[in-house]
């Protein structure tokens, strides 16, 4: 199935891209798409202790399974307020 | 929430809208109104900053300001918040963040308004690359985890001290 990852902050920096299409397996979650991207960025596999994630725009656990056309976002820590 | 308490976007933020969206309808509803201004300064860790980017995912960051104002709304049931980010890129001295607190007395604004701040911190999916002099650099405080227990309680502990 298709997935849509997004990408914030450093983590687009690193990977080069805000937003990627990727081709995953039925049984994807939220982790094994992590360790895909990490696999091909190896540069974002050290935020994998410090990154969070939503899918469809709301926050998940990482254990969370997708489904064709989710959109899946990885954050890395947040700085916003002032 | 389909009023504008709640926003996050690249126009200016003004806080005499924020404190018109707390203060009601009713007169004399609040005896108290506590705004926080958060902007940008220009030195950071020994750097001169010139300048700051905030990039957002706006539509989850919506999502974490409602989970900000329930959680205002359980711990404060007589306060009323409104507060808005704004992104893109801003100079030295602009705000950043404006929230607007209303209570019927002053401890209960000054805590939301604090509590507010502090989890905005914590949660909301933003991020602020620094552009000083002599290159630029991501900021990375906190993961962003509205179910940490332990962070929401740092936050109250803060608003209340």
């Amino acid at each position: 199935m298709r997935i849509t990852i997004r990408l914030f902050g450093r983590l687009h920096d690193l990977a080069g891209a805000s937003e990627l299409e990727r081709e995953v397996p039925m049984t994807a979650t939220v982790a094994s798409v992590w360790q895909m991207l990490a696999a091909e960025f190896p540069t974002v596999a050290p935020y994998a202790r410090s990154v969070s994630a939503a899918v469809n725009a709301d926050f998940v656990k990482t254990t969370t399974t997708l489904a064709e056309g989710d959109e899946v976002a990885f954050l890395p820590p947040v700085s916003g307020g002032m | 929430m389909s009023d504008r308490r709640l926003a996050i976007g690249r126009d200016p933020l003004d806080v005499t809208e924020l404190i018109g969206l707390v203060s009601g309808d009713e007169p004399g509803a609040h005896g108290a109104v506590v705004t926080f201004v958060g902007t940008v300064r220009g030195e950071n860790q020994g750097r001169r900053v010139i300048r700051l980017e905030y990039e957002a995912y706006e539509p989850l960051a919506m999502r974490a300001f409602a989970i900000i104002c329930d959680e205002v709304s359980a711990r404060w049931p007589s306060a009323r918040v409104a507060f808005h980010h704004r992104t893109g890129s801003l100079a030295l001295g602009e705000a950043s963040v404006v929230i607007a607190a209303a209570s019927p007395h002053r401890a209960d604004a000054f805590a939301a308004c604090r509590y507010v701040i502090e989890r905005l911190k914590q949660i909301a999916p933003v991020w602020k690359r620094e552009y000083f002099e002599g290159g630029d650099v991501w900021i990375e405080g906190a993961t962003a985890d509205p179910s940490d227990e332990s962070a929401r309680e740092e936050a109250y502990r803060r608003s209340c001290a």
